[in-house]
């Protein structure tokens, strides 16, 4: 299919630098994943000042989300908007800028988080200097991104485009209101906000992180990736619209489902829960679609590994945020907060889907953006996306395990009304499926070994070919 | 009118909304367009850089 008339020379270079770094932070941030994970179940485990669990854990959570994740994200969305868009990447140096700015922001979560620099919001941990240079580069990020499709030659805006844009503009007033605090020093202030307010603007914050950060941005992806490499167009164009409208307009809402039963007015906590329940309708819609694109072309599962990663992760998107609404419901919740089934469903949508479709979509784009005609090895490719599933899926359920037992306990009365357990005796309880935690996040870890080691061949293939530009070859006008 | 009430008015406007996205979206007019724009991402093949394989 050629109807591709003169193409402008797209700017692959930046997309290349996060694309491969996506890679490497995914295996850093993973791995301190994996050391906390063992850190439960042997306490004494590099239990130093720096690097006991609580240090470790921001460490591990910022290094996956915003490291591995954010770097997807970038490449994936500078991809997207130069193909979608006909138009190379406007603004080249500011996207120059915001990888270097990016991975500045990284260190400096390395270097501070384990020194104990924190502001203490979850997902916002880093301290206000930090903070300025990620609104730095989050508003150059929008600058290259919306000049990118104002300046494009097609007359659409690919729907995938809607769902990054959306991601980078609320992703940057999410961060800004956030993180509006009172410095006292260099690494030292406190937040703006006070008491139930602050606890409402940081789970604003936080669950739209999820809602924007980690959904509305790998929708784009979804919506790009999961048609080109199935090699036909979405299932329904319309139903994408309604899709991202409908998810926008809801996720704002929920927030406050994470404040239940707590300081929080009880009408609030009613209407983050009844604005989850209705998030059911939306988050199935767009996975029905990602799936339904398949259509006709299921046999392409059994020969194209990276498609499966793509449709396995729409599996678990659409597990993650059926269970979501459940536990937002009160009565659920009140069983599962501050259990392990917690923990268990961010990681069902983190590895599940998250991680899953990032890696799919960088198996796509990495050949691309070096201009060799494939990855080195299928095969092993094909490990990866069974030991990225077995790790997953070994994971969520051990987390299911233990945070129903755990729930169940924690509330078990005798006849007299005296608590049956004491809190030991649960985290007694607790070791097996901390174990098979370990064993799962470090399968999942080592499928990402076997990615950076796929990718390192396929830049030394790409090397000895001589195929790596900065920008992409222009076609030549049909004749 | 107090604050519930706006928030009344808040739900009605969103779900008007909502129908008129609806409405937009599946309106037989804009099909063509919409299914034009679902292909459109297809046809950027044959212009992978610089030795990769054209479509």
């Amino acid at each position: 299919m050629s109807l591709a008339a003169a193409h402008p020379a797209y700017d692959y270079r930046t997309v290349r630098q996060f694309a491969i770094m996506a890679v490497v932070w995914g295996i850093v941030g993973m791995a301190v994943g994996v050391l906390i994970a063992a850190q439960l179940v042997w306490p004494e485990l590099l239990a130093s000042e720096y690097t006991h669990f609580g240090r470790l854990r921001p460490l591990h959570t910022n290094a996956v989300i915003f490291a591995f994740g954010g770097c997807a994200l970038f490449a994936t969305s500078y991809y997207c908007v130069q193909r979608t868009c006909q138009t190379p990447l406007a603004f080249p140096s500011l996207a120059r800028f915001t990888f270097w700015g990016w991975q500045l922001v990284i260190v400096a979560a390395v270097i501070t988080l384990p020194l104990g620099l924190t502001s203490t919001k979850e997902y916002a941990e880093l301290e206000w200097p930090i903070d300025i240079l990620i609104a730095a580069v989050w508003i150059s990020y929008a600058v290259v991104f919306l000049g990118t499709i104002a300046q494009r030659k097609t007359s659409h805006i690919y729907v995938a485009n809607w769902f990054f844009a959306a991601f980078i503009l609320v992703v940057a007033v999410l961060h800004i209101v956030n993180s509006a605090v009172v410095p006292v020093s260099l690494f030292k202030s406190y937040s703006a906000y006070s008491g139930a307010m602050d606890a409402m603007v940081q789970w604003w914050y936080g669950h739209n992180a999820v809602g924007f950060f980690l959904t509305a941005g790998f929708l784009g992806m979804m919506y790009y990736f999961v048609p080109k490499q199935a090699g036909r167009p979405v299932y329904s164009y319309r139903l994408s619209i309604v899709h991202f409208w409908a998810l926008i307009a809801t996720y704002m809402w929920a927030g406050a489902h994470h404040l239940h039963y707590s300081a929080l007015p009880d009408w609030a906590q009613s209407v983050g829960m009844v604005m989850s329940l209705i998030l059911l309708a939306p988050s199935w819609g767009g996975m029905i679609n990602g799936v339904m694109t398949l259509s006709g072309a299921w046999h392409k599962l059994r020969t194209d590994p990276i498609l499966r990663f793509l449709v396995v992760s729409l599996s678990f998107y659409g597990m993650s945020t059926f269970e979501g609404p459940m536990m937002s419901i009160k009565t659920v919740n009140a069983l599962s907060h501050n259990t392990d089934w917690t923990i268990g469903h961010v990681h069902s949508g983190a590895l599940g889907w998250v991680a899953m479709v990032s890696i799919g979509s960088l198996y796509h784009l990495i050949p691309k953006v070096l201009g060799v005609a494939q990855m080195y090895s299928t095969r092993l490719i094909n490990l990866h996306f069974w030991m990225s599933t077995i790790g997953t899926v070994l994971y969520i359920a051990a987390m299911w395990v233990n945070g129903i037992m755990q729930g169940l306990m924690w509330r078990a009365v005798n006849t007299d009304g005296t608590l049956t357990y004491s809190f030991i005796d649960s985290v007694e309880a607790s070791y097996p499926g901390w174990i098979v935690r370990v064993i799962g996040g470090a399968i999942f870890l080592i499928g990402m070994l076997v990615m950076m080691y796929n990718v390192y061949m396929t830049v030394q293939d790409a090397k000895r070919q001589d195929t790596i530009r900065d920008t992409s070859t222009p076609e030549a006008q049909p004749a | 009118m107090t604050y519930y009430d706006w928030l009344g008015v808040l739900s009605v406007v969103m779900l008007l909304m909502f129908l008129a996205i609806g409405w937009w979206a599946y309106n037989p007019k804009n099909k063509d367009r919409f299914e034009e724009a679902a292909n459109s991402i297809l046809d950027d093949e044959g212009i992978e850089a610089p030795n990769g394989e054209k479509h």
